[in-house]
């Protein structure tokens, strides 16, 4: 009996990469997945600390892929690795500040150093032709080939039949014919496959695979950047960006508001690296400051805490502010009104 | 056979996974992880990866905001 070739497929979550190795598993492969976690992914996080989503179900949609193909999943922490593809992206970015061409070079690259390590034979992304405007077009489609290492060893079954053969198909490991010819922006097509394997129930992440497509968030990213005066980021940084309302008063400083109990939770996990405020008198959310304050900016970062809290109506409210070295004073200020929080703080 | 802890309190949403999948790396059949996390995210995911690995879900202990779920290592990872 001829020997099993193995697999890795790329594993997002969302259904072309299920579809992708499906397909593959349909020719007899063993697959195995991998799904990198960049801290940028759309993920369970805000769903895990906003108090109000807790009902929602939290699960990690890459796991629950690989349990419903019957596939092992192995997660790799790429945190470190991929600050170099977010801050220096050879090919650029996208609509906002998602790389996705260096972003796709970099997972196929990982994955071969994978399959190499692990003996395994070739590796499958659910790319699709045209798919998005710019790491699935048909010219881009080598780049990530070419450029990750992993050349005619990626084979993508959804558009195989629109790209050249590859070593797999070559060898007669895999049949082209019993791949796919999909190509553009029509999602029908995976639709349709979809019911054709009996899956009747996939995520859907919107735009795409992460935040950085988040026009919302690469502008609070471009900001943090701005505002530290580098571009850097440790994974809490990138965290943050993720919950409460950020606004930023002055150029020199901004401010972490807690939404709702969740969120005031979490920031509590970091309130010890921030100087930051609570209203004492009304109760209201926890602030964090990021940036160097003097005592009438915290003035105004107090009066502005107080109008996301059951005080901003009061004449006065009393506002604790906790140092870096955690030492604690008072400030009784007026609440800030609505007009007096420009449109431009909000970030 | 032995009893190992993993603290993975205050991590979010994968981390919790990838640091019990990285410790499970580390230990033998039979061996038993206790994962001390706070992420409720962790109750639905660990089990799953348990299972998709071949590993078996023992005990999951909820104590406040502290969930203690114990993964039973059954194959030796490859
Ligand atoms: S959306 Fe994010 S994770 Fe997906 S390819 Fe683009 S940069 Fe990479």
């Amino acid at each position: 009996m001829a020997e099993q070739r193995k697999a890795v497929a790329l594993i997002s979550g969302g259904l072309d990469s299920m579809l992708a190795a499906k397909a593959m598993l349909e020719q007899g492969i063993r697959v195995e997945g991998i799904n990198f976690f960049t801290g940028f992914c759309v993920e369970g996080h805000t769903h895990a600390i906003r108090r109000q989503d807790a009902a929602k179900p939290k699960r990690n949609n890459a796991l629950w892929v690989a349990e419903q193909l019957g596939i092992k999943l192995h997660i790799v922490d790429v945190i470190e690795e991929y600050k170099d593809v977010v801050l220096n992206p050879k090919h650029g970015y996208g609509a906002n500040l998602n790389p996705c061409l260096d972003c796709k070079i970099f997972m196929v690259h990982k994955a071969l150093e994978w399959i190499d390590a692990h003996g395994f034979d070739f590796i499958i992304t659910g790319e699709v032709v045209g798919q998005r405007p710019m790491s699935q077009r048909k010219d881009t489609m080598p780049v990530v080939a070419r450029e990750s290492g992993a050349e005619d060893r990626l084979v993508r079954p959804l558009c195989a039949q629109n790209l050249p053969a590859t070593l797999p198909e070559r060898e007669g490991w895999i049949d082209r014919e019993r791949m796919y010819g999909f190509s553009g922006r029509s999602r029908k097509p995976q639709m349709a496959l979809a019911k054709q394997y009996g899956f009747t129930e996939w995520a859907q992440p919107a735009g795409g695979c992460c935040f950085l497509t988040d026009e919302q968030y690469a502008h609070k990213l471009a900001d943090f950047w701005q505002g530290r005066g580098e571009r850097r980021y440790e994974l809490d940084d990138i965290m943050l960006l993720k919950v409460g309302r950020h606004l930023r008063p002055r150029p020199h400083f901004k401010m972490i508001i807690g939404r709702e109990e969740g969120e005031n939770n979490f920031l509590e996990g970091y309130r010890k690296q921030f100087v930051h405020l609570r209203a004492l008198s009304l109760e209201g959310p926890l602030a964090l400051i990021d940036g160097h304050v003097d005592d009438s900016d915290l003035e105004l970062a107090a009066r502005l805490v107080c109008r996301f809290g059951k005080g901003r109506d009061a004449e006065r409210v009393q506002v604790v502010i906790t140092d870096l070295h955690g030492e604690t004073r008072v400030m009784d200020v007026a609440p800030l009104s609505a007009d007096d929080v420009p449109q431009a703080w909000y970030l | 056979m032995s009893e190992h802890e993993l603290d993975a309190r205050n991590l979010l949403c994968p981390l919790p996974v990838i640091r019990t999948q990285d410790a499970v790396k580390k230990l033998q059949p039979g061996d038993r992880l206790h994962v001390h996390c706070t992420d409720p995210g962790a109750l639905h995911d660990i089990p799953t990866w348990c299972r998709i690995n071949g590993h078996g879900v023992g005990d999951i202990v909820q104590q406040g905001r502290e969930i203690v779920i114990t993964v039973q290592v059954v194959a030796g990872e490859d």
